[in-house]
């Protein structure tokens, strides 16, 4: 029921790299996830590093507005994919990211989406039911998307997965036709992805409750009107 | 099959530590097939998930509709269902442990276990019972 593509704590580890400068960043920050390019620099300076940004996506919400890359733009963000009727790991993932939702509820430094993996089920009045049966009042705080029902969107999903680091596809001998596992991505006020955690282990939720202040407080020093204006 | 299995995993063997002495291996038998089969979505206890998956703890449902338990568990139940006033409409699936259906004696194990924990209380089913609720399940699938 649930596959993995790699281990996430074990790829973070891999992929962690250290600053050019490592007095400049204090030991909390989180790793940027994900491939990344070293490109000499023209000026002969040291060569910059490029990473690997979250993959663009455009989809329609519970509320029916639309939700983009941008709809997050200056703010983090916590992703995973699920579907309305799965019957395997969805409660569970969504039970504990529920509990990661609550103490940030009211809060617009976070935002939640939960993206289908099932578009041609799961239309957005059953997305509605969905979320408000899981007790997610504001559609604004907690997008519960699909990327459309036609083929080519239905696919488009599954790619969408990829890039945020969670396994998924289509699968007749799993729970309800589809095979996934249950990862969360934090993703920061530029993209990149910044945490994985796996929903299903209880160590993880609890790390990446623990991680979010040291991300919300980055992006805060990264805005000085924010701070300017306390 | 087997009526009664003592084969203890290491959550048995956990439990069989910690616990007092007046559980039977049985009711660590319900507790196992509770974490394998039910935790993930009802909820390490019972608790449920707002209004997709009903409680167990505290359920009136429980007692309003024993008699059918073993059959709900044995072919999953989909469709509105009320649970302490709240309608829940969405589909459990029938319940299996590694690939497989429960036998009668699983089932009571587990009833047993769910309608004695978080508060709930009921009289102790007998394998013979649940037996026969099977027997009397719409259309259940051969069993033995
Ligand atoms: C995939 C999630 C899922 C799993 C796994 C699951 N259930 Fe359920 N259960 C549900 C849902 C959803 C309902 C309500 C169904 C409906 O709306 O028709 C339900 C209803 C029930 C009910 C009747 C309503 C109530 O709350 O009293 C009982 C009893 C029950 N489940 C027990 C179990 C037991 C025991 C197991 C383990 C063998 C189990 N369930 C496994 C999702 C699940």
């Amino acid at each position: 029921m649930s596959i993995r593509f790699w281990p996430a704590p074990l790829l973070a580890a891999a992929l962690f790299t250290a600053c050019s400068d490592p007095a400049a960043s204090p030991p909390a920050r989180l790793p940027i996830l994900g491939e990344r390019d070293v490109r000499p620099n023209p000026n002969g300076g040291p060569a910059d590093t490029v990473f690997t940004t979250a993959p663009a996506f455009r989809a329609l919400d519970q509320a029916g507005q639309t939700v983009t890359n941008q709809t997050f733009a200056g703010r983090a963000y916590i992703t995973d994919f699920f579907f309305a009727t799965c019957p395997g790991i969805c409660p569970k993932m969504q039970g504990e990211l529920l509990k990661v939702f609550k103490p940030y509820a009211a809060d617009p430094r976070l935002g939640f989406v939960s993206f289908t993996i099932d578009p041609a089920h799961d239309s957005l009045p059953v997305l509605r039911d969905y979320a408000q049966r899981l007790g997610v009042a504001d559609p604004a705080r907690w997008h519960f998307v699909t990327t459309g029902r036609s083929a080519a969107a239905r696919d488009s999903v599954f790619g969408l997965a990829k890039g945020f680091f969670t396994a998924a596809q289509p699968d007749k001998t799993a729970p309800g036709g589809f095979a996934h596992n249950g990862t969360f991505a934090l993703v920061d006020d530029q993209g990149h992805v910044r945490g994985l955690y796996d929903s299903l282990n209880p160590a993880e939720v609890a790390r990446l409750q623990k991680e979010l202040p040291a991300l919300l407080a980055e992006i805060a020093a990264r805005r000085p009107s924010a701070t300017a204006a306390k | 099959m087997n009526g009664r299995r003592f084969g203890l995993g290491a959550l048995g063997v956990a439990a069989a530590l910690s616990l007092p002495g007046c559980f039977s291996n049985n009711r660590h038998q319900g507790a196992r097939l509770y974490a394998e089969a039910c935790a993930g979505c009802h909820g390490d206890a019972g608790q449920g998930l707002g209004r997709l998956i009903p409680p167990l703890a505290g359920a009136d449902y429980l007692a309003a509709h024993r008699a059918e338990l073993p059959c709900l568990l044995r072919r999953g139940v989909h469709g509105p269902l009320t649970v302490n006033g709240v309608l829940y409409n969405q589909v459990m699936p029938a319940a299996r442990v590694d690939d497989r259906q429960l036998s009668p004696a699983r089932l009571t194990n587990l009833l047993n276990y769910i309608e004695n924990n978080w508060g709930n209380h009921a009289p102790a089913r007998t394998i013979q019972e649940v037996e026969r609720q099977l027997a009397g399940c719409p259309t259940a699938p051969a069993d033995k």
